[in-house]
């Protein structure tokens, strides 16, 4: 059963999640040793490998206001996290789907560290405080591009089919 | 059907006579802007033809601008080659909009966009940059994407799955007073709609102070406008966006006004009066936490920044200068003036500011993003308090978590030069 790493509150910026001294760093492979840097304790247990894989964060409203950066998506996509939170700024919404980023947008969601989640369908379930948090739907517009595995594999069938026409 | 403009603009960018709020689209895009992150985009690009036996070649060249601004000149080797790389990638593309880091052109990109005359109303304009919302003020729909979602539009020329948004309309009327300006404008509507308040939405702006605005005042509340969350913000286009295309931006062909309808559907009305407004300060560490400058009068500040995409263009230093008003910047307190391109640089140069500014014991640093993202150029110290004509005030922004960042006009940041400490403009005197 995944566990809760981190409780974050709300408007938390992509400065926070990824600072903006490090944005010279792009590669994916590269951008995980900055995540949320500013955060020394976190981040030292990040690269220690302590936090298990499929950890889930769980944050406020606003999650990733601010930069485009998308470091701030892959960043946490290269630890391996999942996301819930109550909702997301748009532009991180979308570099995470675009990514393959595994989130959850729960308007109400409550949970403390250490706790059990799971994430069924249209339901967050709080493992340890027996509570249980409505699914928002993510935006209809980016169900195909996660449908395809992210923006890369979607953009590449258009591209493939519209070779195929001319 | 009565529609918004971007209802309007995103009609025909899709091929469509109507478009309801909330239906996806995959607009033409007309513009597609990247700054130093064009290299993350460029490896993105280059994975979508992975195995796909298609030549990568970018959709258009002609639309595509890449404006080297963030980190410049390079602050480090690793951001040097990254700037090789984007060089070898437009000369291979033959991407011409092109500005590469030399004092006779470029800039911010936000402001070298509208200088150069590449933004017009109506357009769809696409950046990987949060702050792309800037060109709403010349009536184009202009939202920021990340870095994959470019490397998309770089191959098929549309923007792909984009949620027709709904619209807040930001009604304002008066005259500002002496010392206040639109940034004081746009902080007071985003402490009013809150960081998140308009997520998703766009702000059009109207009213008779938003008719009489310049395009640099209406280029402050369009890119202020993320900081509430809007996708985009943007100004009806009018008389003024004509005089400047044609006398600032050197457009001579025709330009079509796209403006929203009367019967237009909003979200939302937010009316505003400037007439009592004092000079707004958004405090550590959000952009909504904004109060009226009496609330933090006397605070003790250590850098003050002039600049950035916000408020780096010359009616911004000509403010500066004006408060300035031959007084000394204040011991211990060090104030970077960063001109928003070099097109302002030098008019600022001709018509005496950076002597000025020199003279006051300002250090006017090259055009381009500086200290505003935290990069370099203006980092601060543990406990330093900046006050700053920029954007944001995230904790870390300005390159330390234990700094704390203070937003303000160049009239709040000027006045605050000389005193040493958060002033009021209007109150002239030390």
């Amino acid at each position: 059963m995944p566990k809760v790493v981190l409780v974050l509150g709300d408007d938390i910026s992509t400065d926070d999640i990824y600072p903006g001294r490090f944005m010279a760093t792009v590669l994916p492979t590269e951008t995980p040793q900055y995540c949320f840097a500013d955060r020394a304790d976190f981040n030292r247990t990040l690269k220690a490998g302590e936090v298990p894989r499929g950890g889930v964060l769980v944050a406020g409203s606003n999650f990733g206001c601010g930069s485009s950066r998308e470091q701030a998506a892959s960043t946490i996509k290269g630890h391996d996290l999942v996301i819930v939170a109550r909702s997301f700024a748009r532009i991180f919404l979308q570099n995470a789907i675009n990514l393959g980023l595994n989130l959850v947008t729960a308007p109400q969601v409550q949970a403390g560290e250490g706790d059990e989640l799971e994430i069924a369908g249209d339901r967050v379930l709080n493992r340890t405080s027996g509570k249980s948090f409505a699914v928002e739907p993510l935006p209809k517009a980016r169900q195909a591009i996660i449908d395809a595995g992210g923006l890369i594999p979607f953009t590449r069938q258009r591209l493939v089919a519209r070779a195929g026409k001319k | 059907m009565n529609m918004t403009i971007v209802q309007k603009i995103l009609a025909r960018a899709a091929g469509r006579l109507e478009i309801e709020v909330g239906e996806v689209v995959e607009p033409a895009v007309d513009l597609a802007m990247s700054h130093e992150n064009a290299a993350l985009v460029i490896n993105q690009f280059q994975e979508i033809y992975q195995g796909t036996g298609i030549e990568a070649r970018v959709w258009d060249p002609a639309r595509i601008a890449i404006i080297f601004d963030h980190r410049v000149p390079a602050e480090s080797s690793k951001t040097a080659t990254n700037q090789m790389r984007v060089r070898e990638f437009v000369a291979q593309q033959g991407i011409e909009r092109f500005h590469d880091i030399r004092g006779d052109a470029g800039g911010i990109c936000h402001q070298v966009l509208p200088e150069m005359g590449y933004v017009r109303p109506g357009q769809v304009v696409v950046g990987t940059d949060s702050h792309t919302t800037s060109h709403g003020a010349l009536g184009a729909f202009s939202f920021g994407i990340g870095a994959t979602e470019m490397a998309s539009v770089w191959a098929l020329g549309t923007a792909l799955n984009v949620e027709v948004p709904a619209t807040i309309k930001v009604e304002v009327r008066g005259k500002f007073r002496p010392g206040v300006l639109p940034k004081d404008l746009i902080l007071h509507v985003i402490g009013k709609l809150t960081a998140q308040g308009a997520n998703f939405k766009v702000l059009e702006f109207h009213g008779e102070t938003i008719r009489d605005l310049s395009t640099s005042g209406r280029l402050v509340l369009c890119n202020m406008s993320v900081e509430a969350g809007a996708t985009s913000g943007i100004v009806p286009p009018d008389g003024e966006t004509r005089r400047y295309l044609r006398q600032e931006a050197g457009v001579h062909d025709p330009v079509e006004l796209v403006t929203p309808d009367a019967g237009a559907v909003y979200d939302q009305l937010l009316e505003i009066d400037v007439a009592p407004l004092a000079p707004q300060i958004a405090c550590p560490h959000t952009v909504d936490n904004v109060k009226p400058v009496n609330e933090v009068e006397g605070k003790r500040v250590h850098q003050i920044v002039i600049g950035s995409c916000t408020n780096g263009r010359l009616d911004d230093l000509a403010e500066a200068v004006r408060v300035l008003a031959g007084r000394k910047v204040a011991r211990n307190v060090r104030m970077l003036v960063f001109p928003a391109s070099w097109r302002v640089y030098r008019q600022a140069l001709d018509a005496g500011y950076l002597a000025q500014f020199a003279d006051a014991g300002a250090v006017v640093m090259n055009p381009g993003c500086g200290c505003c993202l935290g990069v370099h150029q203006g980092a601060l110290g543990d406990g330093e308090v900046a006050l700053s004509t920029t954007n944001r005030n995230f904790k870390g922004r300005m390159g330390n978590p234990k700094g704390e960042i203070y937003l303000c006009s160049p009239a709040v940041a000027a006045a605050s030069a000389v005193a040493g400490v958060i002033a009021d403009p209007r109150k002239g005197g030390q």
